[in-house]
């Protein structure tokens, strides 16, 4: 595969942490102005601070890809972005994370269409026990998407072709989603928050329990995704961080240590911290 | 050292056999117990069971006569309660496990738990002053409000057992594509606890069909075949209550007979919540 053919000019500059220097203004113009930008987020579940004065910029239509070891973090900045969070009782927050240019945990935010534009894909696959076709067009039933039964068959099909699995299923579409094999069911889930067309996509290590070969299916999948999508990617596996992103962001205890190019971050981090980890001497 | 060995070898054998025979005798016992009362009820009960006594009602000592009206009048107490019990419980329960959050709710919690303990006479009672004397007479309907209010705190709790046991990524995977929570509650994470929620419901059927006491004061009991809610109905319990307590012996043996027909109910209402909670797996 030729993963690594993308043009690195579309990286995000690297950020300054923990020092809470805001290097760059947004800038009016939406050409470059970043999808995502975070300024001097930090994060407590009851009193424990699990995130320290986080300050990232994720551009349009690249892959970013959180690394660190477990418990750095990582999963709960994802779970910050489409406010999954505030399921959690007892968690607070402060900072700013700007999704367009608008502050989405300012009050009155509608975090239901917070969530309808910004999708996410959870580290175990978590099908509804419904059909396959019922799954995909849940998020498109509840948000009022399409108008006709038609139209609705369409934005299935067209969701389960894009998460690469309408060959498979296309015969079977009102059999039990729960029969489907493990990879299948993770694509399933892809195709599920793919069919309401966000705009970003946030994945939690979304083929840590597949085999080798689903994974890889994945991974083609989020190569191909890129063209439409933001996606920010939660991963354990260095290897995959390297082959299906255009940006690595480093986390360890809570701080956002380095954010670079992967290319660069896997050959010649900045941080001391970042070539220890990579290269296997902890985490 | 080998002697040493041997001997605590032979010593944990003994005790390992002992105690094995000790759980298998009371085992033995419970069981027995068990298949003791369902056999006596059977060889009772089968010699005045026959067609007519499903089909009739009470008649005098001695022109035989049946217990089709209580069976009736069971059913119907069931489904009165079932309408007003079922709902109820389950919003209840879905109170417990997907809304209530803090302090309120373990008030609820506690309430609840309260109330599956209350002595299903002192339902009978209350639902005798709250109904019965307003109403100044008793009523299939007051029977069947007394039966709902045991079942609601039993199908409140199995309800939100079977809720918490729907895996939480579930929720989240609907909430992340935008769907506010009663939708989550109502599209996803109920459906997803139906069988488990309809097993409940069943075993609290299966509770309350073999309830008196709170009959007695509320439903009464009646010789005639029922007409209207609002008026006394025989049910299956109370009509062996009256069949038992009269000093009359071809009484006794139609008692024997609707125990046995009652046990007959009971049991097929546990094999069908046995094959509900069967397909799932």
């Amino acid at each position: 595969m030729q993963l690594k053919s993308m043009p690195v000019q579309t990286m995000a500059p690297r950020v300054e942490v923990p020092e809470r220097r805001d290097t760059r203004v947004p800038s009016e113009t939406p050409s470059t102005q970043p999808k995502v930008s975070v300024r001097d987020l930090d994060f407590f579940y009851g009193r424990t601070q699990a995130l320290h004065a986080i300050s990232v910029d994720i551009p349009e239509r690249v892959v970013m890809a959180f690394i660190g070891p477990s418990g750095c973090g990582k999963s709960t900045f994802l779970r910050t972005l489409n406010r999954m969070n505030d399921v959690i009782p007892a968690t607070r927050l402060s900072g700013k994370v700007m999704i367009d240019g608008h502050d989405i945990y300012a009050p009155g935010t509608d975090v239901v269409a917070l969530r309808r534009k910004v999708g996410m894909v959870f580290q175990k696959s978590n099908p509804f026990p419904k059909s396959i076709f019922e799954n995909v067009a849940y998020g498109l039933r509840i948000n009022r998407i399409t108008s006709s039964k038609s139209e609705l068959a369409g934005r299935v099909e067209q969701a389960l072709q894009d998460a690469a699995l309408w060959n498979e299923v296309k015969d079977r579409l009102k059999t039990s989603a729960l029969s489907l094999s493990g990879g299948q069911q993770q694509r399933l889930c892809i195709a599920r928050a793919l069919a309401i067309r966000p705009e970003i996509l946030l994945m939690d290590e979304p083929a840590s329990a597949l085999d080798p070969i689903a994974t890889s299916k994945i991974e083609e999948l989020i190569f191909d995704l890129k063209k439409q999508y933001t996606i920010v990617i939660v991963t354990h596996n260095m290897q995959q961080a390297a082959r299906v992103s255009d940006t690595t962001a480093f986390f360890l205890l809570g701080k956002l240590i380095e954010v670079n190019a992967t290319e660069k971050m896997f050959t010649a981090p900045n941080e001391k911290l970042t070539e220890d980890y990579i290269t296997g001497r902890f985490g | 050292m080998i002697t040493y060995a041997g001997r605590a070898d032979r010593s944990r054998r003994i005790s390992s056999a002992l105690m094995t025979s000790l759980t298998a005798l009371c085992t033995l016992l419970a069981v027995g117990a068990l298949f003791i009362i369902l056999a006596y009820i059977a060889v009772q009960g089968i010699g005045s069971l026959n067609l007519q006594f499903l089909i009739d009602s009470p008649r005098p000592v001695g022109e035989g006569g049946g217990i089709g009206n209580a069976i009736l009048g069971s059913l119907v107490l069931l489904g009165i309660s079932s309408a007003f019990g079922l709902p109820i419980g389950i919003c209840v329960g879905v109170y417990l496990s997907e809304v209530g959050k803090g302090r309120l709710a373990s008030i609820v919690r506690f309430i609840v738990d309260t109330l599956t303990g209350i002595p299903s006479i002192v339902t009978g009672v209350f639902v005798y002053a709250i109904l019965v004397l307003p109403m100044k007479h008793f009523s299939a309907f007051a029977g069947g409000v007394a039966l709902a209010l045991i079942m609601v705190p039993i199908v409140a709790r199995t309800t939100e057992e079977m809720l918490k046991l729907v895996p939480h990524s579930l929720r989240e995977g609907a909430l992340a594509l935008g769907a506010p929570q009663w939708r989550v509650t109502l599209g996803v994470i109920l459906p997803a606890a139906a069988s488990g929620i309809a097993t409940g419901a069943m075993l609290a059927i299966a509770r309350v069909s073999g309830e008196t006491a709170p009959l007695l004061f509320t439903a009464f009991g009646s010789r005639f075949f029922p007409t209207s809610l609002n008026e006394p109905i025989a049910s299956l319990t109370v009509q062996i209550y009256n069949y038992a307590l009269s000093p009359y012996d071809e009484w006794h043996a139609l008692a024997w007979a609707a125990t046995l027909v009652l046990m007959t109910l009971i049991l097929g209402i546990n094999i069908i919540v046995r094959v509900l909670t069967r397909r799932k797996f």
